[in-house]
């Protein structure tokens, strides 16, 4: 008897349809999101996770009403992210019918802005998303550092010790997101995720580089992640939620069905 | 048809739940409100609750909910979630100490910075999905499974020892996922977020005339 590991399926929407692309180019049309969103639920997925990565004001306004609709139809705990940088930002998407709302950018900028969410909100719905890079050469002992604009701008901030620093203002969850892995299809960067889970007391989601069930379940077992987020192989068909959670369980690691 | 006055005093979102109460039940009207006339004529209550203790009961005083709920109780089934549980118990740890609305004898205290289950450290917040113990026979469990799962996300908890305790789960320590007495059944889970079996445990309280 304990708690559950979760699956959360990610969805990148760009102007209301669901892409996803390969770090960050190649995009393709996944969808509609409440069609997809509904669909994951109905597969048993343990959350969802909406990743807005519309850059335009107009867009923002379909983003609350795709967030809105999923709510009204999916009843299963949603994270919304994407653009997220003011007190009013996270008030809105909550009041869309978010339950948990995913900094990232805004928190390297101005780090108190997740200690101020925090206590107007509550931990409990703010997400602090941490995109990595690898910066130490091969042989060497891990160094990772956070990158913002998806992966474009180094910032020199340490990816553990801003983890510890954003546990520290408030944050109540760790959307840890390895760069170079996004995309690839070869598996989370386990060094990085398992020196996050290590460093804060509060959930990791690893996230970026799922190409196939046994990496889920690595993130898990070796990485020692609450959480696991993909995309690309639940969108298109490879596999179901269902089979993942199957095959994490064989593996004894604790599941919902 | 008969209402569910959700109600209001503006902490977080309320949609969540109206709309997972609307998706189990066509003959349920359902009412966001913080208007104590229609909280009154409703024939049942949710008090839900999300964030900090100390300003959900500042907001529950300042509207005068306080009365209103602990009137309510007396009259007709209310279904407390949360936050919305919390502040239905004597006093809370969380923000330096806050008296709750005392329909339950009990504490709500912190888990702690050193949670461990045998060897393994546990994260604080709780938050997923875990098991929950029914006590069998409440009517508010009906075709639930025992021991299905329910989403959860807390940092304050109360114990399973208290005489009202009537659902458990296990989290480093033994918790109170329900507690229940006369007309009042409150979770320490989220229902409108827990699929089948939070949608299950709606439909009952739309059904549910209040007697355990």
């Amino acid at each position: 008897m304990g708690l559950a590991k979760r699956i959360i399926p990610c969805l990148d929407v760009d102007q209301g349809r669901v892409v996803k692309g390969v770090q960050f180019v190649d995009i393709r049309d996944a969808g509609d999101p409440v069609e997809v969103a509904k669909k994951y639920d109905e597969q048993g997925a343990d959350e969802v996770t909406f990743l807005d990565i519309t850059a335009s004001h107009e867009g923002r306004d379909t983003t609350i009403h795709t967030v809105e609709k999923m709510a009204s139809e999916v009843f299963i705990p949603l994270t919304v992210g994407g653009g997220i940088r003011k007190v009013e930002d996270i008030r809105d998407m909550l009041n869309a019918g978010a339950d948990k709302v995913s900094i990232n950018t805004a928190a390297v900028f101005n780090p108190d802005f997740v200690g101020e969410a925090a206590a107007r909100f509550g931990s409990q719905c703010i997400v602090v998303a941490i995109d990595a890079k690898c910066v130490s050469a091969p042989g060497e002992p891990g160094r990772w550092e956070i990158f913002t604009h998806g992966g474009r701008k180094p910032t020199g901030i340490d990816a553990v010790e801003w983890a510890k620093k954003m546990s520290a203002l408030g944050a109540g969850e760790i959307l840890l997101t390895s760069m170079d892995r996004d995309g690839m299809k070869s598996g989370f960067d386990i060094g990085v995720t398992r020196a996050i889970v290590d460093a804060v007391n509060i959930p990791v989601i690893a996230s970026g580089g799922v190409g196939n069930l046994q990496h889920l379940a690595d993130g898990v077992t070796l990485g020692g992640a609450d959480a696991v987020l993909a995309a690309s192989i639940f969108h298109f068909g490879e596999y179901s939620i269902q089979q993942a959670k199957t095959f994490m369980s064989d593996q004894g690691i604790e599941m919902r069905f | 048809m008969s209402t569910i006055a959700i109600i209001d005093y503006g902490m977080g979102n309320l949609h969540s739940v109206s709309k997972a109460i609307e998706h189990v039940s066509t003959n349920t009207k359902v009412v966001v409100s913080s208007d104590q006339h229609v909280i009154r004529s409703a024939d049942r209550v949710v008090l839900p609750g999300v964030g900090a203790i100390r300003d959900c009961m500042a907001e529950i005083k300042r509207l005068g909910f306080d009365e209103l709920v602990k009137e309510q109780v007396q009259q007709k089934p209310v279904l407390g979630i949360c936050v919305g549980m919390q502040a239905m118990m004597e006093h809370s740890q969380e923000n330096g100490g806050v008296d709750g609305l005392a329909l339950f004898e009990g504490e709500v205290e912190y888990f702690g910075d050193s949670l461990y289950d045998g060897e393994q450290r546990l994260k604080v917040p709780h938050m997923g999905w875990n098991q929950v113990k029914q006590s069998p026979g409440h009517p508010m469990w009906h075709n639930i499974d025992d021991l299905d799962r329910f989403y959860f996300v807390h940092s304050y908890y109360v114990s399973s020892s208290v005489n009202a305790a009537v659902g458990v789960t296990e989290y480093g320590k033994s918790i109170a996922a329900a507690v229940s007495k006369k007309n009042i059944f409150s979770v320490q889970f989220h229902p409108e977020k827990s699929q089948h079996a939070g949608l299950q445990l709606l439909k009952n309280f739309t059904e549910w005339d209040g007697v355990a």
